[in-house]
């Protein structure tokens, strides 16, 4: 049996009365991308936070490489943290070299790569954000891990900076490396072989994209009067996505957005979801269900 | 040179013409044109250090320009959410919109009725009391944002803010965005999220300084030189270095007129959109500059 870089099994964990994380399965094969979707809130700093070993679960099991988390775990683990986890004071050389040095790796670990070569003497506080998120990844990397967690990291980044940080995520993958990927970004979801969306501290879809989207619909308006349109449906509790000149609402069937528009000239119609619109229904149908006793 | 007031009855738009901002022997900005319309969003996309910060510091009046001119409202008609900050942390969220009253000399009743509109509208009316300082991102953002459209501006300048948003607390900002330029404002936002250009009225990419592209989205797709194939693996040679990863598989992007001509003959065709558009603008910049650097060794 192959080994599971990362596994969570019915894994809660309470903060007082406050359930973070409620029941959760996951699992996170080798050579494989898991994306690790929720609104803020949803679980997923807990979730990730659990697997790295920083926190312990109240209830359920969590096993990284077929163990429970402990400093040998952590050593086959790449993390990038959502603040990167650099040392402002160090250029990226001796942030490597640090990091490698914790690892036990030699110094052959700590060979900056060639995109970061001519920044080797800039303390990582002065350089740009983008090159900086490239040492964080090369630092994550340096030990070669068998399981890659990164969260959120490309926020800000521009589309080909951002091809190229995914590019050395799937080179890690392709070299048989877990990844599990926290972001806000649908567009990169698009990236991961799977997508794990939770809400309110459950799982409430997984799959492909395809899969979670499914047959999903919103209705589409379209007029010449897109404010007074926005208007309508604002007044009617039905909040509606400008697109251009259209109008997408996710939380409701066209007839009832043709209601709310009252004698407003315009055409509704129907249109499949985006991965985003079903993660909106989701999440709001997660937060209703949470309200009922 | 910088005009406020201008534009008032002279075709009602607002924006930049011409215009270049320099920092010491960095070019912050290099001849930028840009407009902004009333009741329509404009969106400036760009990366680390494409300038689209410094573009929206001059259009809020918070930076002259070295040259050429920007056409804005009075500073009292202009809205402005600066990158990151934009919120007094040690503010309720109460105090934040009373002293943007104040500073905006909104009459205290409008103050109050304005106040308890937007903060019913951007969720926030439950909180009113707690610190800025202490609100989740999201939440905070919003804040920013009905602050800056309180006294309702002719002109709204979000920088950046929906950056590090997650999806659910992004919806509720562009409810408040689009909110806006329904009541008139021509609204200016700076994003690195392509899904979010594409569903403004006007886009502005930005690179180094400089105007990678501009238009409605369509306009920027079918303005896209040459032709782009999918193919499942990174092609080799040449080719490879036109190429770049998207949802799994490899987009690689031939310059020539001919369809299929060159790099990605084994890949089928594929429509690209505003993100291929604006991925192949600023690979074509980088192939052209790294080009130019071996041709000078």
């Amino acid at each position: 049996m192959t080994e599971l870089p990362a596994q969570a099994v019915a894994v809660t964990r309470a903060f007082g009365h406050f359930v973070a994380v409620d029941q959760v399965d996951l699992e996170v094969r080798q050579g494989e991308a898991v994306g690790l979707l929720g609104a803020n809130g949803a679980g997923k700093t807990t979730l990730i936070r659990l697997l790295l070993g920083l926190l312990r679960p109240t209830g359920g099991e969590i096993r990284l490489f077929g163990e429970p988390p402990s400093r040998s775990t952590r050593r086959r683990i790449g993390y990038v943290p959502q603040g990167l986890g650099l040392y402002d004071d160090l250029t990226p050389a001796e942030n490597l070299a640090f990091s490698a040095a914790v690892f036990g790796e030699g110094p052959e670990a700590a060979v900056l790569p060639e995109p970061l070569r001519q920044y080797g003497t800039t303390v990582v506080g002065s350089l740009p954000l983008g090159i900086q998120r490239t040492a964080a990844f090369a630092q994550a990397l340096a030990h070669r891990p068998d399981l890659l967690v990164l969260d959120e990291p490309t926020s800000g980044v521009d589309p080909l900076a951002r091809a190229r940080l995914w590019e050395t995520v799937a080179g890690a993958a392709a070299a048989g490396a877990g990844v599990l990927v926290t972001t806000h970004y649908m567009d990169e979801a698009g990236e991961c072989d799977r997508l794990v969306i939770m809400a309110a501290g459950r799982v409430v879809a997984r799959g492909t994209v395809p899969e979670i989207v499914g047959d999903a619909q919103v209705s589409v308006v379209e007029s010449g009067a897109w404010a007074e349109a926005f208007g309508a449906l604002e007044a009617a509790g039905l909040p509606a996505a400008l697109v251009g000149r259209t109008l997408r609402v996710p939380g409701a069937a066209p007839a009832a957005v043709r209601r709310a528009l009252g004698d407003l000239s315009a055409t509704v119609t129907s249109a499949p979801a985006t991965l985003e619109e079903r993660f909106f229904q989701l999440t709001l149908s997660a937060d209703t269900t949470q309200v009922q006793p | 040179m910088t005009a406020p007031g201008a534009g008032h009855g002279a075709g009602d738009w607002w924006g930049t013409e011409d215009v270049s901002v320099r920092y010491g022997s960095t070019l912050a900005l290099n001849h930028v044109w840009f407009r902004a319309e009333p009741g329509l969003v404009s969106a400036v996309v760009g990366g680390d250090g494409a300038g689209r910060t410094t573009l929206l510091r001059c259009l809020a009046g918070a930076l002259a320009p070295t040259s050429g001119l920007v056409r804005r409202p009075t500073p009292l008609a202009t809205g402005y959410l600066s990158a990151g900050s934009g919120t007094y942390p040690d503010l309720s969220v109460a105090e934040n919109l009373a002293f943007r009253a104040t500073a905006y000399r909104i009459p205290p009743e409008t103050a109050r009725q304005r106040s308890a509109e937007l903060l019913a509208r951007a969720g926030l009316d439950k909180v009113t009391g707690r610190l800025a300082g202490q609100l989740s991102g999201g939440m905070r953002q919003k804040l920013g944002v009905i602050a800056a459209m309180l006294h309702r501006p002719d002109l709204l300048v979000l920088d950046e803010p929906t950056t590090g948003v997650d999806p659910v607390s992004r919806a509720g900002l562009w409810l408040l965005i689009t909110r806006a330029a329904a009541d008139g404002a021509a609204v200016v936002l700076a994003t690195s999220y392509l899904d979010e250009a594409e569903r403004a009225h006007h886009v502005l990419v930005l690179d180094v300084g400089s105007e990678l592209a501009s238009g409605t989205a369509d306009q920027i797709v079918a303005a896209m030189r040459g032709t782009l194939t999918v193919t499942g693996t990174r092609p080799a040679g040449e080719a490879g270095r036109r190429a770049w990863r998207r949802e799994g598989c490899w987009r690689v992007w031939d310059p020539g007129p001919v369809p299929g001509a060159g790099g990605g003959r084994d890949g089928s065709a594929v429509r690209p959109d505003l993100q291929d558009a604006v991925t192949v603008a600023a690979l074509a910049r980088e192939l052209a500059r790294t080009g130019a650097e071996r041709e000078s060794r």
